[in-house]
């Protein structure tokens, strides 16, 4: 089953190209990989799908729906939920309250049950599950801790966590192993690769880091200058002389090896 | 909790007794502290979105002149315009919010403060039913049922008991999912976004419950003065709105409420030199804004610590020989 589709996406910013007539397709329980060079649309595609950009031309169906004119959040009802590259956390809350708000489209906390209702055993229920998921990305530890206290490779993870607490059926990652040290690294590969699983989450995932990108991906889509230049398993794509030429370059693709 | 409690009976017993430890003049400051408990307290749950208002005060004159006209022309008792011009308030702040939810910072601060006075010339230039720049006069002093509670000392604990409510109210909000989300709001719009929060509706809702909260107010002050004019909610008096917020800090729910009442004091002090208000008020506004921006509530922590270090060398010290 489809459950992303991009149709003819094109999004301009004035006279500069973003993404041009991209047309992708993510099944359900896939994960898939977005790479290209710097500036070759990936987070733009992002923006466009989670419904913070506007395409300028074309359409996104999520689930077979339409999703292109919606607001982020009816997105994210919908279950599309991204990350951010920068550490996108509430740094004066601990790790628990960020994961616990984040809850809000699973939360029993109306205004009247707020006014009227017990709070109390409410904000426990959205607690008890928001210990569940620091558990599952392994920052269960670090629960009472502020948030912008925490590593910046902890505060990523927190980002996942956030996400996660939408309970979303398409996870899109962007460049989640972004500035993080080998053992930062192992920890959040470790997590996505549990997600996808154990939990068989679908998940999109724009990266740099090529090693994460050929270890975890099973499809992986290359974009140079808003683009799609190749799609295929990683395999092919290592030996894609137009995605080497282009992308990788000879010399890099060499050295990554 | 023990501490906490403790804390609790203090105000209590302070707040009751209080109107009988000061003269007569002196019960009306004391009344219109209560008004201006709740009127902070409901700027500060505004402000957790991050919005800082400039029309606050001209909601509170929504529910002034709602509960005087709601009591005058049509006759109903106070009892039930006081949480009507709680609803009109509202309604009114609603309308005004929602041309401002496309704007944030600079763009929502002067936009509320355009909206607002477009609320206040309204009343100047409408004589029916508004009465124009003169106001309202004979506004009926409160009652309940067959009790006059316009006494002042009466008029005082009602006030007492309806702020102790507001503000218990807001608190409920503010320990909530809903106030949470208000925080988060403030902090990172985009990424509220992201997990599903419609973050136009939430700081809609922050601005109308915080309208709704501040015409309560404005309905207590109008049976209290029995008369009101729009020079009473003009854009000045948002200027010591904002002074009693700043003196107090917003950052903590107990902040606006410490602001009002050190501020009180310091006015009711330097009663003497009154022509002098806007003076102070203004020194003491850059004080704060230069050399503690927190405000107060910064330093209550502070004198904790100190208090728990002082019990705790108590404890210490050898007993003295009996």
């Amino acid at each position: 089953m489809v459950l992303l589709e991009t149709k003819e996406l094109s999004k301009y910013f004035g006279g500069l190209r973003a993404l041009r007539d991209l047309s992708i397709e993510v099944e359900a329980g896939e994960i898939r990989g977005v790479i290209g060079p710097n500036g070759a649309g990936k987070t733009t595609l992002f923006n466009v799908i989670s419904g913070v950009y506007k395409p300028s031309s074309g359409s996104v169906y999520f689930k077979n729906e339409r999703v292109s004119a919606m607001s982020p959040s009816e997105i994210a009802a919908r279950g599309a939920v991204r990350t951010f590259q920068r550490d996108a956390v509430i740094h004066d809350f601990s790790v628990l309250r960020n994961v616990a708000v984040a809850r809000h489209l699973h939360t029993g906390q109306t205004l009247l049950k707020t006014l009227f209702g017990n709070i109390g055993r409410l904000q426990r229920q959205d607690e008890e599950k928001a210990e569940e998921i620091l558990e599952f990305v392994g920052l269960y530890d670090l629960r009472h801790e502020l948030a912008a206290n925490l590593a910046h490779g902890f505060q990523r993870v927190l980002g996942i966590a956030i996400a996660l607490a939408t309970e979303p059926v398409l996870l899109m990652l962007d460049e989640p192993v972004a500035g993080m040290n080998p053992t930062e690294t192992a920890h959040m590969t470790g997590v996505i690769d549990k997600l996808h699983k154990e939990r068989g989450m679908t998940i999109m995932l724009v990266e740099h880091d090529m090693k994460t990108v050929m270890g975890i991906c099973e499809k992986i889509t290359v974009i140079d200058f808003g683009e799609k230049l190749a799609e295929g398993p990683p395999k092919e794509i290592k030996n894609d002389a137009k995605v080497v030429e282009a992308y990788l370059g000879a010399e890099d693709f060499v050295a990554q090896r | 909790m023990g501490m906490k409690l403790t804390g609790f009976a203090i105000v209590a017993v302070i707040a009751c007794a209080l109107p009988y430890m000061v003269e007569l003049y002196q019960v009306e400051v004391l009344i219109i502290l209560m008004f201006n408990l709740i009127l902070a307290q409901s700027y500060r749950l505004v402000n957790t979105t991050g919005d800082w208002s400039l029309s606050h005060i001209v909601t509170m004159g929504v529910g002034a002149y709602s509960s005087a006209l709601i009591t005058k022309m049509l006759g109903w008792p106070f009892w039930l315009s006081l949480p009507l011009s709680g609803c009109v308030a509202g309604a009114i702040g609603f309308m005004i919010v929602f041309p401002l939810l496309r704007t944030i910072g600079f763009g929502f601060f002067i936009g509320s403060f355009a909206l607002g006075e477009f609320v206040r010339l309204i009343w100047v230039k409408f004589h029916y039913p508004f009465g124009g720049p003169r106001g309202l006069i004979n506004i009926p002093p409160a009652s309940i049922g067959p009790f006059d509670i316009s006494d002042m000392i009466v008029y005082y604990f009602f006030c007492l008991g309806i702020a102790v409510l507001s503000i218990w109210i807001m608190y409920r909000i503010d320990r909530s999912h809903i106030g949470d989300t208000f925080k988060a709001i403030h902090t990172d719009p985009t990424l509220c976004e992201t997990v599903g929060i419609r973050v136009p509706r939430y700081r809609a809702m922050a601005f109308v419950i915080g309208a709704f909260f501040a015409g309560i107010a404005g309905a207590l002050m109008a049976h209290h003065q029995g008369a009101i004019d729009p020079h009473s909610f003009e854009a000045t008096l948002m200027v010591y709105l904002i002074i009693f917020v700043v003196v107090g800090g917003v950052e903590t729910f107990w902040g606006p409420i410490l602001g009002v009442i050190v501020m009180t004091v310091v006015f009711e002090l330097s009663r003497p030199l009154e022509e002098w208000r806007p003076l102070i008020a203004g020194a003491i506004l850059i004080f704060f804004l230069v050399v503690m921006p927190g405000g107060l509530e910064i330093l209550v922590p502070k004198a904790m610590a100190i208090l728990r270090k002082v019990s705790a060398i108590d404890r210490l010290l050898p007993k003295a020989p009996v």
